[in-house]
């Protein structure tokens, strides 16, 4: 039995320990939000926070997330209104949208810890995130506006 | 969970219910009329035509409107594009609507989301059957009212009878509306009237995709439903000789462990199926087969052999000629001075972020798909055939695609599930590891091209193209002995009038590769060495490369764009050999041209400062989203020009991840400007058309700057020089 906290809820979850985190959120707790990608950490679909750090879920196995505040897109905003989910809204990021769970998870992260990244600190923390569409002129420019809103709304507070 | 794909909150169990027989709501009845969507990609499925539909548009009794996408949205917008047609006809807000996809139905008329028809196809259709339902909505308030129709209006998903201002809304009108005769000679708006048409309207579907609400394929759940993955031949077809499950089988979660089989047009296709509760337990049982296979009976073939083999036939043959004005080959012949050059281009595997998936639940009477289907139509004929059922058992429903680029339009997978469920009996979602999804095909045909040029006087006094590559349709399809219909997809049409010797042909050519449709299909590779070589001539012809084609191009909306691209750019004020290259290419009703800058890194090889392109794609709905077809064409083009391709090792692919099968990154991605041409002319396709011309304005451009001609891709901007 694996005890998996996420999004604030606690589960038992009837899995072996080597059972990758990604497929405990998809198959077992029926939380898609988080995309199968590559399976082998390239492609960034499945970033999910553990204890607020940025991983990938497909590579992490359950044993090393039992005990470890576990977060998905599912769990970011309660009302899908995180600055980055309204950036994303507002221009329209998405195609597919199939990567932008992993995008907006590996943004929220940088968000966090630089409240005003250059272009070059957008693409250092991106990197790791690959879009198929062609959305990345879009992603940059959603995280600009995303970092405007969250520092007016520091300012307000 | 299934029916959050639903906007905003009707679920589609409601929805049903809603629709069906003593329920509140109502189809609006219209025909459909003519059969725009029959030029689409797949040639060998009869087109459907004069099919009389009325199933777009749904009022409830409340006044609740839901529209109906009958295509696929893979992020090409059409479950907002749709809409926002229907909206403006049909006058409704799209605040207040609710959207669903479509079953896979013969009465859409063709649902096949590929050739970039879903708007050319479908536009003058749906604005006629909004209109008309518009229509008869105010038909019945007059009626009513007792008041003439004409001092009626709708607005906002109700008719106002303007005199008194009284106003009822669809829901109180929809029924009486429907038992109308209905209007053949409606009034369309006119494009200057257009409150919503042409306007870069926030997409619909883009809060599903920022937490986590939308349902792709991969995240449809079915109760009951189990997980398989299926161990094929990595050579792609062959016989399967023994399984050994015996580890697959003591994985937790492991249920059962089969061979499946099935005719994928001239392949045959052996697999071992595992089936387990989760995708892992399935995708680890599959890896711990022991699978031996009978390889004999084709070609092993290996990268190298193939390209020396369209090499050779490039040299020897003439090819079947698909277009020919004057006599070129005798003028090449007679000319003391020519060129002669060939281009290659690679394979392609599609590598959509999301893996081929399908949900199928097979039972005595019915079978039930779920999945992310470019074409729902054609999986329910290709089921109901195969599995000898009427196509009215066979309910196929569309998800969200997490990419498609042409391989969700292919009906294997979802066969490849039916096989399973029926052989289990459960509903069961396969599951397409990243690696099987990457090289069990189908990929996009490599294909290489001769060039053979005479410049005489600055003039170009002949032009000869030959091809070589597999024809998608030599696989689907016993077409052997035609040339390929696609020959000169991407060549703009204008040049056919002012060019007076000019020869296409297409050399057959096979492997046992299977190949598919890929985004923007054989414009994708005819493009670059097509626009290539005209900068070739160009060159020759010590003329301006913008300049020449602009004197080949009579054309006026042709015209009209070469203005435009020389205007944004700034081309004329550029200096000499200052890193500018240019192309123009046609594909699917539209013409995109792009300019592209580059210039040397400090650090060694080639950066790409600046991308400017113009698309005359005729009428269209939104702009935005045109815009942003137009970014990821460039970057998926980029991707194919300079950083993947799929190479071959005896009989396998080997690109297996994205740790080989590189991809742009966010770091990549060079600074883009887009510009849409304003006309009158009928819609073109807006999806794929903007792919083709990149590659080549990229190497034009390459050109410009270093004196280098980059013939061959992939190739690696950091090794130009």
């Amino acid at each position: 039995m694996v005890k998996l906290n996420v999004n604030s809820k606690s589960h038992d979850c009837d899995i072996s320990n080597d059972m990758p985190l990604l497929w405990a959120l998809r198959d077992i707790l029926n939380l898609t939000g988080t995309k199968y990608g590559c399976g082998v950490a390239q492609c960034g679909a499945c970033v999910v926070h553990l204890d607020g750090e940025a991983v990938r879920s497909c590579v992490t196995k359950v044993s090393r997330a039992e005990g470890k505040k576990i977060t998905t897109i599912e769990g970011l905003s309660l009302n899908n209104d995180h600055p980055l989910q309204k950036a994303w809204q507002e221009i329209d990021v998405p195609q597919c949208g199939y990567c932008h769970s992993g995008q907006i998870m590996s943004a929220a992260v940088l968000l966090r810890e630089n409240k005003n990244p250059t272009d070059e600190d957008i693409d250092n923390a991106m990197a790791g995130n690959i879009c198929r569409c062609g959305t990345y002129p879009r992603v940059r420019k959603a995280i600009h506006i995303a970092a405007d809103m969250q520092r007016k709304a520091e300012n307000k507070s | 969970m299934s029916d959050s794909n639903t906007i905003p909150n009707t679920s589609r169990r409601s929805f049903l219910k809603l629709a069906g027989i003593g329920g509140t709501a109502f189809y609006l009845g219209v025909f459909y009329s003519d059969d725009a969507s029959a030029n689409v990609i797949n040639p060998d499925l009869p087109a459907a035509s004069k099919i009389e539909m009325n199933a777009w548009i749904i009022i409830e009794e409340s006044g609740k409107v839901t529209l109906v996408d009958h295509r696929a949205e893979m992020g090409q917008g059409s479950f907002h594009s749709v809409p926002q047609i229907i909206a403006e006809e049909l006058e409704v807000d799209l605040k207040d609507i609710n959207v669903i996809f479509a079953q896979g139905s013969k009465k859409y008329g063709g649902q096949i989301t590929g050739g970039s028809s879903t708007i050319r196809g479908s536009y003058k259709n749906l604005l006629k059957l909004s209109a008309t339902a518009r229509e008869m909505l105010i038909t019945a308030a007059a009626g009513i009212w007792a008041v003439p129709a004409n001092e009626c209006f709708a607005q906002s998903g109700a008719i106002i009878h303007k005199p008194s201002g009284k106003s009822l809304h669809y829901g109180q009108l929809a029924e009486k509306a429907s038992k109308l005769p209905t209007p053949t000679d409606v009034k369309l708006k006119k494009r200057a009237d257009y409150k919503l048409i042409g306007k870069g309207i926030r997409r619909i579907d883009t809060p599903l995709k920022t937490n986590g609400k939308a349902i792709f394929g991969l995240d449809k759940r079915i109760d009951g439903m189990l997980f398989a993955a299926v161990e094929r031949n990595p050579r792609l077809r062959g016989k399967l000789v023994s399984f050994d499950a015996a580890e697959t089988l003591k994985i937790p979660g492991v249920k059962k462990v089969f061979k499946i089989q099935m005719q994928v047009h001239s392949t045959l296709r052996d697999g071992v199926a595992v089936v387990a509760d989760n995708s892992w337990a399935a995708l680890q049982g599959k890896k711990a087969l022991k699978v031996v296979w009978d390889d004999s009976g084709f070609e092993h073939l290996s990268s190298p052999e193939i390209a020396k083999r369209k090499l050779d036939l490039l040299q020897k043959e003439e090819g079947l000629i698909v277009k020919k004005e004057g006599d070129p080959s005798k003028i090449i012949a007679a000319a003391t001075k020519k060129l002669d050059v060939v281009y290659e281009t690679p394979y392609q595997s599609h590598y959509a972020m999301e893996p081929v998936n399908c949900i199928a639940h097979y039972q005595d009477t019915k079978i039930e798909i779920w999945g992310p289907l470019q074409a729902p139509d054609w999986m329910q004929q290709h089921i109901s055939k195969t599995f000898s059922l009427p196509a009215e058992s066979v309910i196929v429903n569309m998800t969200f695609l997490g990419g498609g680029f042409g391989r969700k339009a292919f009906t294997d997978y979802c066969h490849e599930a039916v096989v399973i469920s029926k052989e289990i009996k459960k509903p069961v979602q396969i599951v397409w590891s990243r690696e099987d999804d990457a090289t069990q095909g189908p990929f996009r045909p490599g294909v290489s091209y001769r060039g053979e040029g005479v410049i005489e006087n600055g003039e170009i006094a002949a032009l000869k193209f030959r091809m070589a590559g597999q024809n998608i349709d030599h696989w689907m399809s016993d077409k052997r002995g035609k040339p390929n219909g696609s020959t000169t997809e991407g060549f703009l049409a204008p040049y056919f009038e002012s060019i007076k010797n000019i020869s296409f042909s297409d050399i057959p050519f096979e492997t046992p590769i299977p190949v598919l449709w890929w985004r923007s299909v054989y414009a994708s590779t005819n493009g670059f060495a097509y626009e290539s070589f005209m900068d070739e001539m160009a060159h020759e012809a010590k003329a301006d490369p913008l300049d020449f084609r602009r004197k080949y191009l009579k054309e006026p909306r042709v015209q009209i764009l070469i203005d435009k691209m020389e205007e944004v750019s700034g081309w004329k004020s550029r200096k000499k050999n200052e890193g500018y290259g240019v192309a123009i290419t046609e594909c699917f009703d539209s013409t995109v041209g792009q300019i592209v800058k580059v210039s040397k890194k400090r650090t060694g090889g080639i950066k790409i400062d600046k991308v400017w392109a113009v698309m005359d794609c005729g009428w269209y709905v939104n702009p935005d989203i045109i815009e942003a077809q137009i970014e990821g064409s460039i970057i998926m083009g980029l991707g194919a020009a300079a950083f993947h391709e799929m190479t071959f090792t005896d009989g396998m692919a080997d690109k297996k991840n994205f740790y080989e099968y590189n991809m742009p990154r966010i770091y990549d991605m060079p600074e883009m400007e887009v510009h849409i041409i304003d006309n009158d002319a009928d819609a073109g396709g807006v999806g794929e058309p903007a792919l083709p011309p990149f590659a080549p304005a990229l190497t034009n451009a390459i050109f410009d700057l270093t004196g280098t001609r980059i013939r061959k891709l992939p190739f690696n901007m950091d090794e130009v020089s």
